[in-house]
């Protein structure tokens, strides 16, 4: 593929993701009444963030010893409300560590 | 309308911006390792990430390119992949304050990522675009650079530090999502529905033939609209 191919790839994924994200912000102007859709859209994150974790994260480091390991430090450390950037760098870290061991 | 304007400033969006920038350097610093594995000229792995601002995306969209695929494959797996913005997207129009116009809406529209509507969306007052583009400054600097670090660096970078960064996303993804799981019993249950919904479409035969950002989808409406029933949230006395 040449270089201006690419750049028509990378165009269209750019405009594509775009025009998902702004379509339903800009256009939708309603304030939702209903507390069964509003309960809804207020679990849909946590649903999708767990989704994609589970079990994608097994496989995230071509591990699955040092993911497991990886893995069970960030949930010990987000059970005790870490900051985002603290669980990150020490489930980095175990999984670094770890792979040195195994 | 809700005449409702929030008192959230820009400086309080860069801070709760800070973790998630700091994430998105490590992990955009994995993504740009992966684009020049895949032998993607540097200018070309950056522009992807400074236009696209998704991972999940943005690592099928490499892959395809690298395959040489068409733009139909490109077209179908960012709609797939990223449909779930349009969810988070539909969500935020009832968390934004009436100082928000066409403007502002196409413009914050770019940083609606997992992180930086999962961070927003768990602010208890409602947002401004002020808020938003200080929230969104840093993720998008620490993308952008991160990237370039990771495609620069690439071939020299060793597999035990590009494998750990591999994680570096989900551990964060687990962060945000284990807190309020403490504290609330419908949201605790969406975590665990929605993971085992998610891992039936991994291990299942047939069902694990379906795409991941497909699946995705699948396992959260489907897990939000069961646990929506079971939990409904408490009404609030919206000041309008």
């Amino acid at each position: 593929m040449s270089e201006m191919q690419m750049l028509l790839m990378v165009i269209t994924m750019a405009l594509v993701t775009y025009i998902v994200r702004m379509i339903p912000l800009t256009f939708f102007k309603r304030k939702i009444k209903s507390r069964y859709i509003k309960s809804v859209l207020y679990y849909i994150p946590y649903a999708v963030l767990s989704a994609m974790t589970f079990p994608a994260i097994f496989y995230s480091t071509g591990n699955l010893y040092t993911a497991l390991i990886g893995t069970a430090v960030a949930l010990i450390l987000a059970f005790f409300k870490r900051s985002l950037l603290t669980v990150a760098i020490f489930s980095c870290l175990a999984v670094l560590i770890f792979g040195f061991i195994i | 309308m809700s005449k409702s304007i929030s008192n959230l400033k820009f400086k309080q969006g860069v801070k709760d911006g800070l973790p998630i920038g700091l994430g998105y350097l490590s992990v955009s610093v994995a993504f740009g390792v992966k684009a020049s594995l895949l032998q993607i000229p540097i200018w070309i792995t950056v522009l992807i990430s400074m236009t696209n601002l998704t991972s999940a995306g943005q690592l099928s969209g490499i892959e395809i390119i690298a395959g040489a695929g068409t733009i139909i494959e490109i077209i179908l797996t960012q709609l797939v992949i990223n449909s779930r913005y349009f969810l988070m997207s539909l969500t935020l129009t009832q968390k934004i304050d009436s100082t928000f116009n066409v403007k502002s809406k196409l413009l914050c529209s770019t940083f609606i990522t997992d992180e930086i509507y999962a961070v927003a969306s768990s602010r208890p007052q409602k947002i401004n675009p002020k808020y938003v583009y200080g929230l969104a400054l840093l993720p998008y600097i620490g993308w952008s650079v991160g990237t370039l670090i990771g495609a620069t660096l690439g071939n020299f970078m060793p597999t035990f530090i590009t494998s750990a960064l591999g994680i570096a996303l989900y551990a964060m993804f687990i962060a945000i999502v284990i807190p309020p799981a403490k504290k609330e019993r419908g949201i605790l249950f969406a975590v665990i529905l929605s993971t085992l919904f998610s891992c039936g479409f991994y291990y299942i035969p047939y069902l694990n033939q379906i795409s991941a950002g497909f699946a995705t989808i699948i396992c959260a409406v489907l897990t939000a609209l069961i646990v929506a029933y079971f939990f409904p949230i408490k009404e609030e006395n919206d000041n309008e």
